[in-house]
């Protein structure tokens, strides 16, 4: 039944800490080569602490081992399918580790001087004018770090225009189904929230939007598609409203896997824009980052851009220019997350412009694909057609005491990662599943075949959902306790330190 | 196309499933009017060999087989194989943030160990499992110290990284959070405490130092604590040169630490992706930004991790969070998790006598212009750093950032920086070119 | 299950007065809706707060919910214990007081709910 999973070995592991003896090294630095300073002499003895406590001494083949061990722990993109809604988990190409690597750009700093910098600044000169015309935006900024960075400088930008008119308003409208960063970036740029109820097809409702927008309205922020998976067919009129009242519209990118080649948010009246290169343009989510933030922008908001911007020299060279008037200023040091902008060009050079729309086609299909095959066994709440993942509810399960949570712990006893649970908020019970383009038929069908499996189960033998997942090396992890005592470091035992003194 | 594993057969068949005739129907869902009726205008898709080689070209156009003194925020330092070979690992890179704590032990667990060393490097209690970098760390510190003090008012350092007060400054500018500089001594190179003392009032949440600052010169961080808590502000100590940790006596005495740990086997990479931190006292846990994994059991009653705290964070509290933060630099840490493997306790500490030896090596003939210790980096008075930096370009050596640029009052000075990766040969050159005594 | 002697708001608080002073809790229908408690962020003793304002917030693993003042009054008393033992809003929420106020206004008792009404209002 498990048609994916079989029994394999994965090995206990201790910490670091426990595993460390005094001398044991897993480092060798070359002699000095020039006369060895005394510390306590050079910043005085107080400066100078007297050793780590309680750091780890390892050796080279422990280091390996822990790391790989740890490893073995992990699901991972490059083992299964891994639909975690709003994510995009896709494939990360392997070349764009290797060209990030290349020499003369991971080892370029970032005061070098310009002469010598002139492959790093045309490579992100590039990317930008692709991202320019992927959005259908006229100019594009690469420094945010990650996507909420992007939506902070993107308020920011819609904050500086407004202001240089003389008035910057005092309210951002989030629909209810907008991501948490949403929110809290308008909180961060000193707007007030203002929530949005979503009509009965997941979408905004035009009504309700014309009738809060006033003069105190600077922008609306909209994820299109939106959290449900569902291409706002009214956003073209969404704009219109928030532009004859001096109001813009901010677009989370979160989703624009599901537009590239098909549809350009620059089009559709979108004012400014963010990017998640690391969701879009596949770069490595590392577990967690990092991530890219470009923000896309019109030309009326392009005079608040960060500085510095690229800008070329009378003698057809790149130079940064820091002559920003009217610039929101920095919103980190230096140019962006420059190694991840390479991968995010490499990926776009391999698919070129033609092949980056059948990206976007192929994850519609797989995601309507899924919706089709999943209909008659969980409860769609939006009938509308999908993009690029699909919402369901566990209403019909939760009849049966199984929640969201319970099918997808269940879900990684059949070889899979969770889809994303209980969001959007929106939708209570919410399965949230984004196949992504790079998932093979065969691939999908497992994948079909678990969640069908499943939702017998619910009915067949619900106790053994609840207690899943029943093949990983950890079963469920008291998050109660974690919460109510938090224990955030390791700590010696305390027998080892009375022995210390 | 490689990157997608479908036959035209199988899309046929999923399509015939769904009753849809064809693939360019699926777009039929758009609104006419949002429709992007003509190609991209980006060129076809490209080989491996080509982007290889593009890029190869690029990185050529770039600074290569050049020794650089630069350091200034972004350290040059040996990047040891391992580092690599680790985060290399599928389970590593292609994975996501560890919410799904059964099959994310291994990111969990690795989590645990990089917040437990940056404790054991900072001697602070809390740590979080990254920001973005340093630059956006410091700013986060001091909404940090305002939601904890109740008060409004930052007090930062001149001396702190130019650019990260840049960064403060646009993070402040709508959330209330007046901004103040105070000044160094222009003989130590230190901060200015009597400034300091000047302008905190009650109203000050945070003191922002940087150590070693921005000129190298290592600050008194007692001092600033005491002055700081006398007047109920919280003290933000950060550092942009990770190395020196391994020596200097850790910031225990500052609230809250944010900090770059570029230097920990992190490419410079024309600025980034780097790591920051924040570090802080265990009584002020739920109000670190960010995301932290916790030690907890498992049904089996077996030692497990998991993420927790995360109703401080944006995707429970929404506008009520402590920062907008979702993503963070989570596979940077691992390196850096990594890296301090490899070293541990002693390396770390013998790496940054070399970073300290060096550096004086080269501070010894060139006359620093601040008197306060340094420790791998330092001001040096050069008349005209434009065209010294233009000399020592021809001898295949980048030389080190004109202060000018930032400190209109340092025109005529070089910050100059030496590591580990510092050859005496090129050094010598420097002391040569620059007119150092040899 | 709802004790006569307090008097419940729709936000499931409830309160007991005893002379000048009301006790304040959440209840029991609050705190199995909650599931397991794992933080309690409670006021500062001399805080003010009117009738319906936010005094605090009780936390699960992944939910906030704000806590809003029964009555307007000014904070005498918090109960430390629940900031070490916060599943005792889980176990007794109806010992498990989190404040004690000094009633600003004791009229405002007469808008809250009864036990039964409290009890018809969650369907209980």
């Amino acid at each position: 039944m498990i048609r994916k999973v079989s029994p394999h070995i994965t090995q206990n592991e201790a910490l670091l800490f426990e595993m460390s003896s005094p001398g044991k090294k897993g480092y060798q630095l070359p002699d000095l080569d020039v006369p060895e300073v005394d510390p306590g002499k050079a910043l005085g003895k107080s400066a100078v602490r007297d050793e780590i406590e309680g750091f780890p001494e390892v050796s080279e083949v422990e280091v390996i081992r822990h790391f790989t061990r740890l490893s073995t722990w992990n699901y991972a993109i490059d083992l299964g399918m891994y639909p975690l809604g709003s994510c995009t988990m896709k494939y990360n190409p392997r070349i764009n580790e290797t060209v990030a690597r290349t020499e003369g750009l991971a080892w370029a700093h970032p005061y070098q001087p310009e002469e010598l910098s002139q492959g790093a600044m045309e490579v992100m000169a590039v990317l930008e004018a692709a991202l320019a015309e992927i959005t259908g935006m006229d100019a594009v900024t690469l420094q945010p770090a990650a996507g909420a960075h992007g939506e902070f400088t993107g308020i920011l930008l819609i904050r500086a225009a407004l202001e240089k008119t003389g008035k910057p308003r005092k309210k951002i409208l989030c629909p209810d189904s907008a991501h948490g960063t949403n929110p809290a970036t308008a909180q961060m740029v000193g707007y007030e929230v203002v929530n949005i109820k979503s009509n009965s097809l997941g979408m905004v409702d035009v009504a309700t939007l014309a009738a809060a927008v006033d003069d105190d309205v600077a922008a609306l922020m909209v994820t299109n598609p939106n959290t449900v998976g569902v291409f706002e067919q009214d956003i073209a009129q969404v704009a219109e409203i928030l532009h004859a009242k001096g109001a813009m519209l901010y677009m989370d990118g979160a989703n624009m896997n599901a537009l590239v080649g098909i549809s350009r948010p620059g089009d559709f009246g979108v004012d400014v824009m963010h990017l998640n290169l690391h969701k879009t343009f596949s770069t490595p989510h590392g577990g967690g980052g990092p991530g890219a933030g470009a923000v896309a922008m019109k030309k009326h908001l392009e005079p608040f851009a960060p500085f510095p911007r690229l800008a070329r020299t009378p003698q057809d060279a790149w130079t940064w220019n820091y002559d920003r008037p009217d610039s929101i200023g920095r919103v980190r040091a230096f140019y962006g997350n420059f190694g991840v902008l390479v991968r995010a060009l490499a990926y776009i050079m391999a698919h070129g412009g033609p092949g980056l729309r059948n990206a976007t086609l192929d994850a519609i299909l797989n995601a309507n694909y899924i919706r089709k095959a999943l209909e008659p066994y969980y409860e769609l709440p939006y009938k509308s057609p999908c993009m690029h993942e699909v919402v369901f509810s566990d209403d019909r399960q939760a009849a049966k005491g199984i929640k969201t949570g319970d099918i997808a712990k269940r879900l990684i006893d059949y070889g899979f990662h969770p889809y994303t649970v209980s969001f959007p908020l929106i939708v209570h019970g919410a399965l949230m599943i984004e196949p992504t383009e790079t998932e093979s038929k065969r691939e999908i069908d497992l994948f079909i075949d678990a969640m069908k499996s499943i939702a017998q189960e619910v009915l067949d033998d619900p106790k053994m959902v609840l207690d899943a997942p029943h093949s990983t090396r950890c079963r469920r992890v008291d998050e109660v306790s974690a919460a109510r005592r938090p224990v955030v470091r390791w700590k010696p035992p305390v027998q080892q330190s009375r022995a210390a003194d | 196309m490689r990157y997608l594993p479908k036959s035209t057969d199988e899309r046929n068949e999923m399509l015939a499933t769904m009753g849809v005739q064809s693939m360019d129907d699926l777009v039929a869902q758009l609104p006419n009017a949002a429709r992007l009726k003509r190609p991209l205008d980006i060129a076809p898709g490209k080989s491996e060999f080509e982007i290889v080689d593009y890029f190869r070209a690029r990185g050529n156009d770039c600074a290569t087989g050049y020794a650089s003194f630069l350091g200034a925020g972004v350290y040059n330092h040996y990047r040891p194989v391992m580092t690599d070979v680790i985060v290399s690992r599928s389970e590593f890179l292609t994975s996501y943030t560890p919410y799904q704590a059964e099959i994310s032990q291994g990111t969990l667990t690795q989590i645990f160990e990089f917040q437990t060393m940056v404790c054991q490097l900072t001697g602070m209690e809390v740590a979080n499992a990254s920001m973005y970098d340093g630059s956006s760390a410091v700013p986060e510190a001091a909404m940090m110290a305002v939601r904890i003090t109740g008060r409004s008012k930052t007090l930062v350092a001149r001396s702190l990284h130019p650019e990260y007060r840049e960064v403060l400054t646009t993070y402040a500018r709508h959330q209330g959070m007046p901004v103040e500089e105070f000044g160094y001594q222009p003989e130590t190179g230190r901060i200015d405490i009597d400034d300091l003392a000047a302008r905190i009032d009650s109203d000050t949440a945070a003191v922002i130092v940087q150590s070693p600052n921005f000129f190298g010169c290592v600050e008194r961080i007692q001092e600033v604590a005491e002055l700081a808590h006398r007047k109920g502000a919280l003290l933000v100590f950060a550092f942009t040169e990770a190395v020196s940790l391994g020596l200097l006596e850790p910031p225990s005495e500052a609230d809250i630490v944010a900090g770059e740990l570029q230097s920990f086997a992190i490419s410079p990479s024309y600025g980034g992706p780097f790591a920051g931190i924040i570090a802080t006292k265990e009584k002020f846990i739920r109000q670190i930004p960010g995301r932290l994994v916790g030690e907890t059991r498992d049904a089996n009653g077996n030692r497990a991790f998991c993420l927790t705290l995360s109703t401080r964070e944006q995707h429970i509290r929404r506008e009520k969070a402590t920062s907008n933060i979702c993503t963070n630099q989570a596979l940077i840490a691992l390196m850096a998790t990594v890296y301090l493997s490899v070293f541990g306790k002693e390396g770390l500490r013998e790496l940054a006598i070399q970073n300290l030896s060096k550096a004086h090596y080269l501070g010894d003939r060139l006359l620093p212009a601040f008197s306060a210790p340094y420790f791998n980096e330092f001001v040096a008075t050069i008349p005209d750093p434009a065209e010294a930096n233009r000399a020592l370009l021809g001898r295949k050596i980048v030389g080190g950032l004109d202060l000018g640029r930032f400190y209109p009052e340092l025109a005529g000075h070089m910050l100059l920086c030496a590591t580990e990766m510092s050859k005496k040969t090129d050094m010598d050159t420097v002391i040569d070119v620059l007119g150092g005594k040899s | 299950m709802y004790p006569e002697k307090f008097r419940y708001t729709k936000e499931h608080e409830w309160v007991q007065v005893e002379g000048s002073t009301g006790t304040i809790g959440i209840t029991h229908h609050a705190q199995s809706e909650l599931g397991d408690i794992v933080y309690v962020d409670l006021p500062k003793i001399g805080a003010k707060y009117a009738q319906g304002a936010t005094f605090g917030s009780v936390e699960s693993v992944k939910a906030v919910s704000d806590i809003y003042a029964p009555v307007s009054g000014e904070v005498l008393e918090i109960n430390d214990a629940l900031a070490t033992a916060p599943e005792k809003l889980n176990q007794e929420p109806h010992d498990a007081w989190l404040i004690k106020v000094k009633l600003e206004s004791p009229g405002e008792i007469e808008q809250l709910l009864s036990a039964a009404d409290y009890q018809t209002y969650i369907g209980a």
